[in-house]
Parts: C-alpha cells; structure tokens; sequence
C-alpha cells in the first residue's frame, strides 16, 4: 500500500486490507450452489442434436422415432421456436457498416458451424434426451465450408452465411496520416507478421441454465450461470415478450465465466422457449464436448505491423494489418468486432509516439463464433507492440530495458491522450519498470543468462509493459445502442436488529466482489465486516446494473456501494443526532456505536437506534424521518475508461533438443489504483498470468480444412496445469484515479494482458544466439523446433 | 439400456442401498440420487480433477467410476470429509490463502492434497505441483493451492491443529 488513504481512512478501516472471503467458507465446504447443481420440481432435461457439418442445408429431419423413446416430452425445430422468440443480429450501431446474419435459437435451413444446435429434445432425464437426440435423423445438403481468412475475403469467395452479401463483418481504419513517408525515412524499420491461435475460456463449470416458464402468473424465472443477469433479464424479456417485471434472472455460485457467460447462446435461448412450450421447468448444462463447439472462442488473429525508430531508437511510428476470423455471425449482443477493435486502439498504448496507422479487417467463417473473453483485444496489441520493441531493440543494438525506458510515456505527462485516441488520465509505466527491474535482479539475470549459454543452456528473459482498461462508461455498448448498463446500483440498509444488508447490481464469480463491497460498506458506515450481509446476482433482489464485466466490479461497483454507505451513514447519524438532541456533524459511527466525534464517547448502538425506528417510532418527534434504506446508483463519469497499466517479465529455459520450454519464473507490477484487498488483488493477477501463459504455451482450438474442430475435449486441448506454471512474484504501484472517491480500477484482465507478450519475449531471447525466431502463439515444440530449423 | 440394479455403497461412513442403471457413473449417483452436490462434473472424462473422491482411502475419479463398480466400497465426498474434520485444516489454509475462486475445481484439489499428505507428509512444492497434475483449476494460476497445502505439511509436522492464515487480525 503507498497512496494515501485521505477520507477513507476509517475508525473501522477495511479497505486496503488483505481480508478472506466470508463466501468460500461456502465452496470449500461443498455446499456451494451452482446451477448444475439446481433441481426443481417437474424438471425436464434438454439435449440437442448437433451438425455435423461446419455449413450445410438442412434437408430434412425425421423425429418420429426419438419422439416414441421413453421420457420424451418435446422436440422442437428452428420453425418451432421461432413462433415464440423475435430473432437477434450482433451488430453495435456506432460500428459504422457492420454486418450480421439474423439469428434464432435454432435454424429454419441453414446450419453454419459443426456443433450448431438443430433439433432440441426434452426428456425426463439428461440420458433419455441423449439417447433420444441421437435416433433423431437430419438430412443435411454440405455447402461449402469458409475457413481460410484470405480465401474469406475473395471477391468471388463462398459466404459463410447466405445470408450476408459478403465475408467482411467489420472493417476499420486509423491514420494520423504521413505514415509512409516516415517509414521510408525512418533508420529503424522491423516488421513482423504474427499469428495468435483460437482457444477458449475452459471454464471449469461448464454453461448451465435452468428456465422456468409458469404459465399461471406469466412468469419467467432463470436460473443461469451468467456474469450479467440484468442483461439477461431484458434479452429475455424482449425476444419473448414477456413484461420485464416479469422476468427473473438469478445467477447463484458461477464456475468461471472470464467473460465466456455473458454471451447469448442459442441453446440457452432455446431452453427459455422449450419451458414456455412444457410450461414446466427445464434444465441444460453443456457437456464438456458440447462446450468446445459452443462456447465462444477467443482471438484467431493474423496481424502484419511493423515499427519506425530514429537512429537512438525513438519510437516514430506503427502501422498494423489485423485480420481476425470470428465465426459465421457476430455473436449478441456485444458482437465480435469489439476485440478487433481494442486490438488496433491499444496498439502502442505504453509508448510515446504521435503517427499511426491500422486496419482491422473482421471476417466471417464456418467455424465457432469468437467474441468476449478475458483482456479483450490486450494480449494481442500488447505482444505485438512488446515484440516489435524487443526487435528494435536488437536492431539498435541496445538492451530491451533501456529502449522501453526511453520510449514509455513519461510518468509525468498526464493526462494524455494516444494516437488511437485513447485518453490516459494518470499512469506510472517509468515507476512500474523500474520496480520490475528490481524484482527481478534483471542485471543479475542477464550475467546468469550470459554464463549459462557458454555451458549450453539457453534462458530467455522477456519484458512486455502493458495498458488495461477498465471502469467502461456508456462509451462501451451503450452509445451503440445495447440495452448494457454503464451504471450499478444499491440498496443499503441498517435490519431491525442493527446489522447492514447490502443489495448490489455487481456479481461474484470468485474473484472476492461480494468480499470488497462489505469492506467499503463496513469501512464507510464504522461497523465491523462481519455485520454487513451483500446480496448479488439476482434481478429480484437487487437494483439494476452492469453487473461483472471489463474490470467495473471494484471502480464501478465500489463507488456504488461507497456513495451508499456515505448516504447511508449520513442518515443514521441524523437519526442519531434527533434521538440524542445533538448535532449530526458531531457524532460519527465506529464499531456500530454511534460516539461523539471528537472524543471518542460511547452515545447510542445502532441496535438502539434501529429497534426505535422500526418498532417505536412513536418515540421520535414528529417531524423526525427514519429512513434507515437508501438506494444509490452510480454511473462513470469523466474519463470514458479508467486505464491502468503495469509491466510483466517472464524467465524461461528452452530445451533447444526437445523445443520444451519450462517457465522458471513470471514477475508482474501492476498498478489498478487503489488496492481495496491486496490478496484478492494478487490473486486476480496470477490467475490472468496464468490464462495467459496458457495461451503462449498450449491452448490452440484446431480446425482442419473442413471447418472441423480436430482436439475439442479435455484430452487433447492443452490447458496450463499445476506442474507447467511458475511462481509468480507481484508487487504494486497505487495510482488512484480521481473520479471517484474510491479511486479503484480494474485488475481481472492485468495478467493475461501480458503475459503471453513476455513469455513471447523470453522464448525468443532464448533463441537469439540462433538467430531463430517466432511470431506465433501458442508456442508449441514442434514449432520451436521449426523456428529453430531442427524440423 | 438395461434395468437398474440394486448397490450397496457406504457413503461418509453411512451404508445404503440404491438403485442405479449399470450406465450411471459414480458422479451422477453421487450428484442426483443422494444430493451430494459438492462432487463436481467438470469434464466427464477423467481429466479435470473436479469429481475426485476418496474410494476405500485412495482419490479416484466419479466420472469414470460406474455406481455399481463402487458397490461394497467406501466412498467419501467433500461433505463427508468436511462434516469428519479430517480436512478441516486444509479447508482454513485454502480459505486464509485465498487458495480458491469460483470453487468448483475445489472439492477435488481438497481430495489430491488429502491423499498427499496421507501418503507423504512433507512433499516438496514441486511434489506439490506434481500431485495436483490432474487437477485443473483456470481461476487461481496454481501458485495459493500450493502455498496453502505446504503450510497444511508443515503444520501437521510441527504437530499444530490450526494452519498458519495469512488473514491480518480483523
């Protein structure tokens, strides 16, 4: 901790404290509750027959056998659903000339992935609707697959859709202008073209939704494993018209998300109106197999960029071609042009440079849909732009610290803006090297480094500064016209017997929100932590709000549940002050005892002043006001995002025989602003690196030529394990942001931000006296030993 | 599809007979017929780790297990072994090192590092990491579930009940 905590600095002082969580006590005792786990009376099971083609017509389907299996209850088609659910198109309005097939829960004709949902069964258990799905006969007419980016983009080329006039969803280009000119000048030129393979979130907690149409009172009631209930609840409402009121979302315990559970599925709007048609409650939870072929997928980009220096090896100037393959639609209702498009935005965002030119084509395929996932867009900018340093660095034979010393944007430049137009507010890349560099004994490492290469073994050390964004404003989806809220909300409120109950719009997925919002209520009222009870992920029993995504829980959703407890606060002392005949601005609130401020006197509980204004009022003079519930909502304002920054360094040894590289050690600082827990804090960072890693190393989705997903189980998709991942050593820089009181931002995207950037870093300065290189990702041996010309 | 079949399995030290499909795995029975929820199905194959249960004293996997294999077996789940308090010292070091997320790999980390210290007391981080080579967890990165099941060793070598909490005093 090194900002000073100014008015948060509290008798009864949580924030800033590294707290565990009251809720895991839950988990590690196995009586968490997830919505795998959930049963309801009368509940049905749905399972779904699935295409075996990436594209194809469908011809035919014959159910007549499934529908005479035991337990059956229905199986419904596109045509069938359709009649119920008003169809949707991932589009965003303020993506000027982006295109999107229409969607429904099931096809009418045309299926355009292998593993797309045709035909749903439900059945009383999950075997029966298995067993059931698999007599269902489809005839299906191959249409050819689009799988190949360049063949995509063809003037004559097959479309992914029939739908679409053409393969480009998106497109959209960035210039300062001049750019050609100061390459042409410039006396550093390296340019590379680097691949960044499909993987997926894994989460382990596959997807699950159970829905519960009661055709009685007209009443919808999900329960989905989801960051985002709010936005559920009005998607649910509105392709199925059903009044809002009248639609509950609940998301109880949620197995991971990491941005994987806010995307609409088309089997989870399926089994909305396979309940609607029951009218009983029917559950579907994705089968490992089933969630490699439906989960969203994440990045699949081909970038050519390259980086003009002047001869001390100033940055001038990045020109980026980022070509990235989504799917055969844009997914809803975020849509999948939002990574393409933070992938050209924070091209460079460390680096002081004025000239920038990007084109960012986003282009359909018959392949899984892409779209949202932990650090969107981050990791690609980020290992473009730490490589293209590293390579400068080597050609102006300097070392890869001093380039990026001269190059960050000075930590007392702020506020700045970049050349993508980005608008930093205050960061502290300078302080951040700096520290990182003594973390790691990075002088020390690179004697180490040198000796052992005389023996034959070859580290790599790698560097990567990184940009985060975090706290979004309406800038995000609202302005292009999705119903996604910008702003959280709470309800605080003192219970008859004095403790606190805390309401909130942002969600818990483990990463400790209900955690922090107790210590800002706790730490703003003066009461202990384990008084204050906060409530999330329910459209009944809390306000509406973005919810847990882009790293808003802490920046957003604490300064909701900070400006409620202030106002709170003010309403008890108020109260306090009626009862006592004394003046609000003398008493204060420590430990549930409201004192007199200045000495420290006992005056009244909380308790006492609860049991008089809920059970005698009649005590209180008349025009007294007991209002012991407030509600607050709070919006970002000021800077359209709240940027954080930190740098990342990555050790590694590659066997240069075998091409295994094991991970010696990962250093991360990291600056999110003010720290409300640090161990929560550190533990959002190792889980990022290590997504991250992950990425560099082992996750890759293959297809072959025929649009089919070739490694799609647990088996044969390499996740990072125990024995594959380093130690990882962070420490912090805190620089508050001055838009909120709390002056938190984001840290959930800090890890896998750069990770995969360092580690790309480390391999290749492991190569180096080789003279071998690579500019792809995940960085398999049999690649490292292409790159090292051994294969 | 053949009919179900009676098993008989003592489960946290209680012996009952069900009925189970031959198809049925342990997991499902575990999960759906007895409510024992806190056995999780990450993957159904054998690879996650999630569904790990103690089996006459050694972990095995739920998944692959079919019920009526288990029959005339002791089976022990997390809320067995919570409500026995053999793991209770491993649970507080998770909980204090913050050593979980969205705990749904928790139940089976908890299962390895119990049959770890049961079979070697002191395992090196790296015998650690070894051990939890089948056990997958995407939000932690590892590093808290290791430190929490080293300072579970070196608690119970030093002959103390309670494990070391990295919680500041509230």
């Amino acid at each position: 901790m090194n900002a000073p905590l100014g008015t948060l600095d509290r008798p009864n002082s949580y924030i800033g404290r590294s707290v565990s969580r009251p809720n895991a006590k839950r988990l590690l005792a196995g009586r968490g509750r997830y919505v795998t786990d959930l049963v309801l009376p009368r509940m049905l099971h749905a399972a779904f027959l699935r295409s075996p083609y990436a594209h194809a017509r469908i011809v035919s389907i014959d159910v007549a056998e499934a529908r005479a299996m035991p337990g059956v209850r229905l199986i419904a088609a596109g045509a069938d659903l359709a009649k119920l659910c008003k169809p949707w198109s991932g589009t965003l309005d303020h993506f000027k000339g982006m295109k999107s097939a229409s969607q429904l829960p099931l096809p009418l004709e045309e299926v355009l992935w292998a593993g797309q949902a045709v035909v749903a069964v439900v059945a009383d258990t999950r075997a029966q609707a298995e067993d059931a799905a698999e007599a269902i006969a489809v005839e299906f007419e191959e249409l050819p697959p689009v799988v190949d980016v360049d063949t995509a983009r063809e003037p004559d080329a097959d479309r992914a859709a029939v739908a679409v006039s053409d393969n480009l969803c998106f497109g959209s280009r960035l210039d300062t202008g001049g750019i050609d000119e100061i390459f042409a000048e410039a006396a550093h030129v390296v340019e590379e073209e680097f691949h960044f393979g499909r993987h997926t979130a894994v989460t382990l907690e596959p997807r699950a939704i159970l829905a519960d149409w009661d055709a009685s009172e007209g009443k919808l009631t999900v329960h989905h494993a989801t960051q985002t209930p709010y936005q559920f609840q009005d998607l649910y409402s509105r392709h199925y018209g059903i009044p809002e009121a009248s639609v509950r979302v609940v998301a109880p315990d949620i197995g991971g998300s990491f941005g994987m559970k806010l995307h609409v599925y088309h089997e989870d709007m399926a089994v909305v109106g396979l309940s609607m048609l029951c009218g009983r409650p029917v559950k579907f939870v994705a089968d490992r197999i089933e969630s490699f072929v439906s989960d969203i997928h994440a990045r699949d980009h081909r970038v050519r960029a390259r980086m003009a220096l002047d001869a001390e090896g100033t940055i001038l100037a990045m020109d980026v071609d980022d070509v990235t393959a989504i799917g055969a639609f844009s997914t809803y209702p975020r849509t999948s042009a939002v990574e393409g498009n933070q992938v050209i935005r924070l091209m460079g965002a460390p680096y002081r440079f004025d000239s920038y030119r990007a084109e960012l084509s986003v282009v359909f395929q018959n392949k899984v849909q892409t779209s949202q996932y932990r650090a969107v867009g981050h990791p690609i900018a980020c290992a473009v732009t730490e490589r293209l340093v590293d390579m400068a660095a080597a050609r102006a034979g300097v070392d890869p610290v001093s380039l990026r010393e001269r190059n960050l944007i000075p930590d007392d430049a702020y506020p700045c803006a970049s050349p993508t137009g980005y608008q930093f507010e205050a960061l502290s890349h300078q302080k951040s090297l700096a520290r990182l560099k003594a973390l790691m004994g990075y002088d020390a490492l690179r004697a180490e480094q040198a000796a052992l290469r005389e023996r034959g073994i070859h580290r790599g050390i790698g560097i990567a500064s990184f940009v985060e964004i975090s706290n979004p404003s309406p800038a995000f989806y609202g302005i292009g016209g999705a119903r996604i809220s910008a702003q959280d909300g709470a309800v605080l409120a003192v219970t008859p017997a004095g403790e606190v109950r805390c309401q909130i719009s942002v969600t818990e997925q483990g990463q400790g929100t209900e955690t922090i919002i107790g210590q800002i209520v706790a730490d703003q009222l003066g009461i202990a932590r384990e008084q204050v009870r906060v409530i999330t992920g329910d459209t009944e029993n809390t306000p509406h709000g973005g919810a847990t995504w882009a790293c808003r829980g802490a920046g957003i959703g604490g300064e909701t549940a900070l400006q409620a407890a202030r106002k709170l606060r003010g309403n008890v002392l108020s109260l306090a002050a009626t009862i006592l005949q004394a003046r609000p601005g003398d008493l204060d609130m420590r430990n549930s005892v409201v004192v007199d401020r200045l000495s420290g006197m006992e005056r009244i509980d909380l308790s006492e002043i609860a049991r008089i204004a809920y059970f005698r009022s009649d005590t209180l003079p008349k025009d007294a006001s007991a209002q012991l519930t407030v509600a607050h909502h709070h919006a970002p304002q000021g800077y359209p995002f709240a940027f954080t920054n930190g740098v990342q360094g990555c050790h590694v040894e590659l066997d240069v025989e075998t091409g295994f590289v094991k991970i010696l050690k990962h250093w991360v600082v990291e600056d999110c602003g003010r720290i409300i827990n640090p161990l929560l804090v550190d533990e959002q960072v190792r889980g990022g690196v290590v997504q991250g890693l992950g990425a560099a190393f082992f996750e890759e989705c293959r297809y072959d030529e025929n649009g089919q997903l070739t490694n799609g189980s647990l088996a044969d998709y390499l996740v990072p394990m125990a024995g594959e991942m380093p130690d990882i050593v962070i420490a912090h820089i805190e620089t508050p942001t001055a838009d909120t009181a709390l002056g938190a931002k984001g840290c959930g995207e800090a890890g896998t931000a750069a990770a995969s950037a360092a580690a790309l870093n480390a391999v290749n300065d492991a190569m180096a006296p080789f003279g071998a290189s690579i500019a792809q990702i995940p960085m398999t041996p049999t690649r490292l030993l292409r790159a090292l010309g051994t294969i | 599809m053949t009919a179900a079949v009676p098993v008989t399995i003592t489960i946290n030290g209680e012996t009952l007979t069900r009925l189970a499909e031959p198809r049925e795995t342990l997991a499902d029975f575990l999960r759906r017929d007895l409510g024992l929820t806190g056995t999780h199905a990450g993957c159904e194959m054998g690879v996650c780790g999630a569904c790990l249960v103690m089996l006459d004293g050694v972990p095995v996997h739920a998944c692959l297990t079919f019920a009526v294999q288990a029959g005339g077996a002791a089976v022990e789940t997390v809320e067995g072994l919570s409500e026995s308090a053999v793991i209770a010292d491993l649970q507080r070091a998770f909980h204090g090192r913050n050593a979980l997320q969205c705990g749904f790999c928790t139940p089976g980390m908890l299962v390895t590092a119990h049959g770890l210290l049961t079979r070697k007391a002191m395992p090196s981080r790296e015998e650690i990491r070894d051990a939890l080579s089948g056990n997958y967890c995407r939000c932690t990165g590892y590093e808290a579930i290791v430190d929490a099941i080293e300072a579970v060793a070196r608690c119970r070598a030093a002959g103390e009940t309670a494990a070391a909490s990295l919680e500041e005093p509230a």
